[in-house]
């Protein structure tokens, strides 16, 4: 029979948790989307004997058990709360031994709760550099604790932790910090409310439930006024008298070598990143090179992407019989899929730059220097890294505001975060741009691709900043407003993180987006190749009857002509796909949206990357074979039906890049924003304040410029 | 006088922090009374600054450090 042993890694933030789960489970995890840190837990495996089965579960870093900030409160109930179903049989502490002090502030508190500990000891290299090591067998029987050295980042130490997990499940520990002294009957009582593991459980409970409206906490503040118990007094007193054990203990344990104070790196770096001049040049600098780097750099890989799927549909149209599976799979789902697929290399690449200045610890600083300039708009230095990962994906950057501890700031960025250009739109906006615009290099590698790109991103960011600078004036928060962020030291990125953390959003990406796009292209195919029996019989007929008119030669003119595109394309504006679009055309031709755009904005309403893929459709259905060449042909040679114009003017195409950098055609984003604001209305909201947005300014240019 | 005022490079010694929530959260995060501080950076428009306390760098904004009570070493 296999046994299972489940584990949980709480430490303080950046102490290595996730280098360790990694080493731990290798890919051995589910696949989460998160940029750089930790904001929610994360499950992995791995297997600790033939028959005992080791779970683990990363939590996100907190300074104590007073949560105050939505990630800590993730860490803090999976740790309370003995029937949660993540409840671990242990927990592993990672502690970093460079700031041993206060990571063991977290630990005693762990311990207190009751669950059976061991301490993993990190860092220890960066501690030695600063003069500082530890007597590890003085410090397990000062802790009375199992201590285990390890390297998280050189996976030394995983084998010693594991025999120890497996060994013996040590007991849970005897309190470090006793609360006797506290009236027993208010703990009594405040055990019946709280229904804990023990007396300290059962108020620290307390402690955090009482912000909170609900019955519970009307009673717990009638207890607390009853024994005239003051949390904040007692919390100052917990931690001063914490500090104080810890301090022996450490004392006991630390060698020092000498005061070995040599100026710290962090600050030489910090000196010329946070600078006033250098620091903001970097920041744009940086920013600059990852635009680039996204639009021009990647185009190599992305042409092998598209041939490949060339390839591939070339073949499955020979390979399989003429018929509907051959239409559907080649015209529908591959058509929709490559559209989409193609573009995996950019947002590869955009959460490799992201990934890798988080993990340096250069995050923390753009946070620092940016912190004043976000705060006139109702933002704080915290909004930043949601904001930037915003660029790549809005769901986990709407996850990752977890850490804004103020939750008037953290709303004010939730809401905003969808106007940052997320990689879906980059397909769109590439399509759109490579239309119009051309291709000229203006500098060794840049381009004006990338420059005309850069100006979306900075639309989108600066109505980010208008948005939350007029929430701002509507939302109020009774909230104290403050500012504390830990500035990390700097680190090498680890490219096995790296790998892994792209493992997870590519992957994510795929599964996620390929779903949508594969059921929205498979829809819209039968959509548009089928159509109200009468409206399609009065095409083929007509077509018909003028083939019957013409002799051979005529026939092959006709055809060379275009003839057969011509058809193709009133076949589909006959369909119900073309019904539909017909339908709203009225509705959005103020935009400059002719009916076939308005099929692609309905099938984008879920998934935005969709546009390239119903465009690739639409397109290929009326006569043009699908990569992104020939739909930019295809684009560029209709003319609209009306008028007999160009259907994609300038006007049309800012227009509609307009619409697509502000409005919220991401069914993922409003489910995710109603589970993170806990409600309907925020999500309702933020959709409508970005649907008028959206429709307005498109309206505005289309109307001035078309 | 009080952490805000404090120049880039100078020492202090922490004497007492008021303030709530963001009192508590300072303790936590090594900020006691007793322990040495040093303003290493600060921020391009003037504001957060950067303090090393203990082995932690930490950023606070002014308003935030005018509520940490110092004496200057």
């Amino acid at each position: 029979m296999e046994r299972i042993i489940s584990v949980a890694l709480v430490g303080n933030p950046n102490c290595g948790k996730t280098s360790l789960f990694n080493a731990l489970t290798g890919l051995n995890q589910k696949v989460s989307n998160f940029p750089g840190t930790t904001v929610e837990k994360k499950m992995g495996e791995t297997m600790l004997s033939d028959t005992v089965k080791l779970q683990i579960i990363d939590l996100p870093g907190t300074y104590s058990l007073y949560p105050k900030s939505a990630d800590e409160l993730v860490t803090y109930e999976i740790l309370r709360n003995k029937s949660e179903t993540n409840f671990p049989d242990l927990v592993v502490f990672i502690a970093d031994a460079s700031n041993l002090k206060r990571n063991l502030l977290l630990f005693t508190q762990v311990c207190d709760l009751g669950v059976p500990a061991i301490l993993a000891l990190n860092m220890l290299d960066v501690a030695e550099r600063r003069g500082i090591s530890y007597n590890l067998e003085a410090l397990s029987e000062a802790l009375q604790v199992p201590v285990i050295p390890i390297n998280a980042r050189k996976r030394i130490g995983v084998e010693p932790i594991k025999q120890t997990i497996l060994e013996r499940l040590p007991k849970a520990h005897a309190a470090f910090y006793s609360i006797d002294h506290l009236s027993q009957e208010m703990l009594a009582e405040l055990g019946k409310v709280s229904d804990k593991r023990n007396a300290y459980a059962a108020l620290q409970y307390a402690i955090n439930a009482k912000e909170l409206i609900s019955e519970k906490s009307l009673r717990i503040k009638e207890i607390f006024t009853q024994y005239q118990f003051d949390a904040r007094q007692f919390q100052e007193e917990e931690v001063f008298a914490r500090y104080h054990l810890i301090d022996a203990a450490v004392k006991k344990s630390r060698i020092q070598a000498q005061d070995n104070l040599k100026k710290s790196i962090t600050k030489r770096v910090d000196a010329v990143l946070t600078h006033r001049f250098y620091g903001i040049g970097i920041f744009l600098v940086l920013m600059f090179l990852i635009f680039q780097a996204v639009f021009s750099w990647s185009t190599y890989p992305m042409e092998l992407v598209e041939n490949a799927f060339a390839f591939l549909s070339e073949y499955v149209k020979n390979a399989l019989p003429q018929g509907v599976l051959n239409d559907l799979l080649v015209q529908g789902v591959l058509a929709g899929l490559s559209g989409v697929i193609v573009f995996l290399p950019q947002i590869i690449v955009l959460f490799f730059f992201i990934a890798i200045l988080e993990d340096i610890g250069y995050m923390a600083r753009v946070g620092f220097i940016m912190d004043r300039v976000m705060r006139p708009f109702g933002m704080n230095g915290k909004s930043i890294v949601p904001l930037i990962s915003g660029m790549a994906c809005a769901v986990p950057s709407i996850m990752a505001s977890r850490s804004i501890e103020n939750k008037r700031e953290r709303l004010i960025t939730i809401l905003v975060i969808p106007l940052m250009s997320c990689s879906a739109r980059l397909p769109v906006y590439a399509l759109l741009i490579s239309i119009f615009i051309p291709d000229t290099a203006v500098w060794g590698p840049f381009n004006i691709h990338g420059l005309v790109l850069m100006l979306m991103y900075l639309i989108g960011f600066v109505a980010a900043l208008l948005s939350a600078w007029i929430f701002k004036h509507f939302i109020k928060s009774a909230q104290q407003n403050y500012f504390l962020m830990e500035l990390p030291g700097y680190k090498l990125p680890l490219p096995g993180n790296l790998l892994i953390t792209l493992y997870e959003k590519a992957s994510a990406f795929v599964v996620g987006a390929g779903k949508i796009i594969i059921a929205v292209s498979v829809i819209l195919w039968v959509l548009a190749s089928t159509g109200p029996r009468d409206k399609m019989n009065a095409v083929a007929q007509k077509y018909e009857q003028h083939m019957a008119q013409l002799n051979e030669t005529e026939k092959n003119e006709a055809l060379l002509g275009g003839l057969n595109l011509q058809r193709d394309a009133d076949f589909l504006e006959a369909s119900y796909a073309g019904q539909f679009g017909k339908f709203i055309e009225p509705a959005i031709r103020p935009l400059g949206f002719d009916w076939k755009i308005g099929i692609a904005l309905l099938t984008s309403m879920a998934a935005r990357e969709v546009f390239v893929g119903t465009m690739s459709t639409i397109y290929s259905v009326s006569g043009a074979d699908d990569n992104l060449h020939s739909i930019r042909a295809a684009m560029l040679s209709e003319t609209n039906t009306q008028t007999g114009k160009p259907s994609y003017s300038l006007a049309t195409v800012f227009s509609l890049l307009l619409f697509y950098a502000f409005a919220l055609q991401c069914i993922s984003t409003v489910a995710i924003v109603r589970k993170e604001t806990g409600g309907s209305k925020w999500a309702i909201i933020q959709f409508v304040y970005l649907t008028v947005l959206a429709y307005g300014s498109s309206f505005l240019v289309y109307q001035l410029f078309g | 006088m009080n952490l805000s005022e404090i120049k880039l490079g100078q020492h202090a010694i922490v004497r007492k922090v008021n303030g709530d929530i963001l009192a508590l959260k300072l303790f936590e995060m090594g900020m006691l009374p007793g322990e040495t501080v040093e303003l290493e950076n600060i921020a391009p428009f003037g504001d957060p600054i950067a303090i090393r306390v203990g082995e932690s760098k930490l950023c606070l904004r002014l308003e935030d450090a005018a509520h940490v009570e110092i004496e200057l070493h």
